[in-house]
């Protein structure tokens, strides 16, 4: 275990890492064989994490919930990253931009979703607007006390499972220096709702069973009881809540990393070619050696920027150097994992192949390799007027 | 009834064990420890007699290094009530030989006069299966092992014993000092409020010579030696090829 940790912790990373293993691992050529999670399992899941008060530990023991720290949480959800994330989702952890729900909208969505009631998804990307958020087309025009929203979304995970979703609409437009700039607005719809449809979306390489979907709305209206903050505050919501999802890639990428590794490690030590364990050559051993040591440096980049967190610091360069990190590291790791194995590493009889794609979406979602560095060095060069 | 459940740190069962270049016994330094499985079940066992009303206190017990600390932790945050460290020794690679844990256990039940004991069968370390009945001679109470079903019945208890033949069962009375078997149940994960209640439950931290034990070792480790290799297998396509391959062999 990394320095700094208590027992407390310790038992908390121990505890659902053996949860991953007896839980989680059982069924996980299933779902890759199948692409789909039986709903029975996914039930199985979800009352186990519930009865042991882990699900939705990443919110505040004001709602009822375990209000683990930052660094709790990424350790939970470090070692969720070894088992499959379309397994895993049923491990609930809800959005915690539902925080920002108010009035009725705490009974309707915030209690449900905690509780394991209502499984939500969060939806911001379209085919136009991936990294630019802000150049959605998905839009809202009032109508009376209403909205009345047309538009598309892609790539919207756990959307299959979802009972409701948080979507960011453009609500209006200003006119800048820089050109028209959209204003954002969140907001919660019901599955179900007239006017809004979910529908499958595209075969993924990476996370089979972990699907994403498309969203459609067609004159859909939603009362202006959905909005969630502020109306045209979507971006300070976003700010305020979105910072967990990076920290999540960044963490559920070292777990995985360490899963790996320890296939690649026992390998090398199994594994006879020219009348010895490969392990001998230092041209397998070394390649251990740079693994190990990048996985360590992104569990404590990651820790240490949760850690931030926890102590109220600035922590948005910390996270997205650590999400650039941590899962460009699971890259090279997936990648020298299945060198080490040979040709069995590519063959699905072995998880290689299985951990090496899905490590590829880790540099995509959540905010592009290229986007973390644009974070980093914004934060780095604004500060010298540059 | 308070329910006293001694629990052993040992190498985790998933642990490919390495003996020490000297022979000695396995290397310890540097590895995975963790609750003995058999202690585990005996701890669940302990808090669903709680929790069926049948007991009022589970008192976790663990006898060895400082960082049994971690064991007692887990059977804590399982559900005991609160822990007793012995501390005997600063040798991890020091194991205490079952009469003198008996010993312990034995002045550890004294203070604490439990109903009951629930202790692994055997620990995975060095399968001694042998700390129970010792435990049993020296309290003079009846005892139980191999146990697969529990049933207390007031002053006597209903025990299911896993044997060779198939299964036997025997009626106890009470006090008793019972031990576990693997299919008495399924042990339960910690859950997060109780890891997080854990470190708030007592736990005593006492020595052998406290308890007045002398735990001189009696036995010798004369080696340790690697199991042999097992030989590679061969995969077959059929029933019939099967029962060809064994024949070859002498197998059948
Ligand atoms: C499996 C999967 C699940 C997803 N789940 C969700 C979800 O649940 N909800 C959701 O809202 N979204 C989700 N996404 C969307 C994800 O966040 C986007 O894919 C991501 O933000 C990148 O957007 P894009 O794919 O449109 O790529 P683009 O933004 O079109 O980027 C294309 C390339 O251009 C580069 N690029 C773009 N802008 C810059 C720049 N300024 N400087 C340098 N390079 C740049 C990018 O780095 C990238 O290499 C998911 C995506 C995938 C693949
Ligand atoms: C899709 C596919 C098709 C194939 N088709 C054919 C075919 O038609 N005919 C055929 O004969 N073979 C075929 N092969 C086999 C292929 O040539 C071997 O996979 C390759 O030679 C590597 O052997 P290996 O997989 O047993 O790995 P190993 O030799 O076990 O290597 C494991 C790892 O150890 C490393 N290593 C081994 N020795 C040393 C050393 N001395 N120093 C440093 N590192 C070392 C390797 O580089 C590798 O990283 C095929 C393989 C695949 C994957």
């Amino acid at each position: 275990m990394l320095y700094g940790l208590s027992a407390e912790q310790d038992m908390i990373a121990q505890t659902v890492r053996s949860f991953v293993e007896k839980e989680i691992y059982p069924h996980e050529e299933l779902v890759e064989r199948t692409g789909e999670v039986p709903n029975e399992i996914a039930q199985h899941i979800k009352e186990k994490t519930l009865e042991l008060g882990f699900y939705a530990c990443n919110f505040p023991e004001s709602v009822g919930c375990a209000g683990l720290s930052h660094v709790d949480f990424a350790l939970v959800e470090r070692e969720l990253g070894r088992g499959s994330m379309a397994l895993n989702h049923f491990f609930g952890r809800p959005q915690n931009i539902l925080m920002a729900c108010e009035g009725d909208q705490i009974d309707r969505y915030l209690m449900p979703a905690v509780r394991g009631e209502r499984m939500d998804a969060l939806a911001m990307t379209e085919p136009g607007a991936g990294s630019d958020i802000r150049g959605m087309k998905c839009s809202a025009q009032r109508d009376g006390g209403d909205w009345v929203v047309n538009g598309s979304k892609h790539f919207i995970s756990g959307a299959d499972h979802a009972d409701f979703f948080i979507v960011f609409i453009a609500t209006g437009e200003d006119q800048t220096d820089k050109g028209p700039k959209k204003r954002i607005t969140a907001f919660l719809v019901d599955r179900g709702t007239p006017g809004f449809s979910v529908r499958d979306g595209y075969k993924s390489v990476s996370h089979r069973g972990y699907k994403n979907m498309i969203l459609e709305f067609d004159d859909c209206r939603l009362p202006q009881a959905q909005v969630l903050g502020e109306v045209d505050g979507g971006f300070e919501v976003m700010n305020t809540w979105l910072y967990a999802t990076r920290i999540t890639v960044a963490t559920m990428s070292v777990g995985r990393a360490r899963r790996v590794f320890d296939y690649a490690l026992h390998y090398a030590a199994e594994r006879e070619q020219f009348g010895q364990k490969i392990g001998k050559f230092q041209g397998v051993s070394f390649q251990l050696a740079d693994m190990i040591t990048e996985i360590d440096a992104a569990d404590l980049l990651t820790l240490a920027a949760a850690d931030r967190l926890d102590k109220a610091l600035p922590a948005n360069r910390e996270i997205a150097s650590a999400k650039l990190y941590a899962s460009e590291m699971l890259a090279r790791v997936t990648d020298a994992a299945i060198q080490i194995h040979g040709g069995m590493g590519l063959m699905s009889d072995y998880p290689l192949e299985r951990f090496w794609r899905d490590a590829r979406v880790e540099r995509i979602w959540d905010g592009t390799s290229e986007i973390q560095r644009h974070i980093i060095s914004r934060d780095l060069l604004r500060a010298l007027g540059a | 009834m308070k329910v006293l459940v001694p629990v052993k740190r040992v190498i985790d069962y998933n642990v490919k064990v390495r003996v020490k270049a000297d022979g000695s016994g396995v290397d310890l330094a540097n590895v995975k420890m963790s609750m003995n499985p058999f202690d585990e079940i005996a701890v669940e066992q302990a808090i669903r007699l709680k929790e069926a009303g049948q007991a009022d206190e589970v008192v976790a017990v663990s006898i060895g290094v400082k960082q049994n600390q971690e064991t007692l932790r887990t059977a804590l945050a399982m559900g005991a009530d609160r822990a007793i460290l012995v501390v005997a020794t600063e040798d991890v690679h020091a194991d205490i030989e079952p009469l003198a844990v008996a010993k312990i256990l034995k002045a550890v039940i004294d203070e604490e006069q439990p109903g009951i004991v629930l202790a692994g069968k055997q620990a995975i370390d060095n399968d001694m299966n042998a700390t129970g009945q010792m435990l049993a001679a020296l309290t003079g109470w009846s005892q139980a092992t191999f146990v697969s079903e529990l049933d207390i019945q007031g002053d006597s208890a209903l025990v299911t014993r896993e044997v060779d033949g198939g299964l036997q069962t025997i009626k106890v009375s009470m006090p008793t000092i019972v031990t576990v078997d693997l299919r008495l149940n399924e042990p339960r994960y910690a859950s997060l409020p109780n890891i997080m209640k854990a470190k708030k439950k007592p736990m005593d931290e006492k020595t052998p010579a406290d308890l007045g034990v002398d735990i001189a070792p009696r036995l010798t480790i004369v080696s340790t030696g690697e199991p042999e290799a097992r030989a590679a297998g061969i995969k077959v396509g059929s029933v019939d090829e099967l029962v060809e391959k064994l024949k070859e062999v002498g197998a059948v």
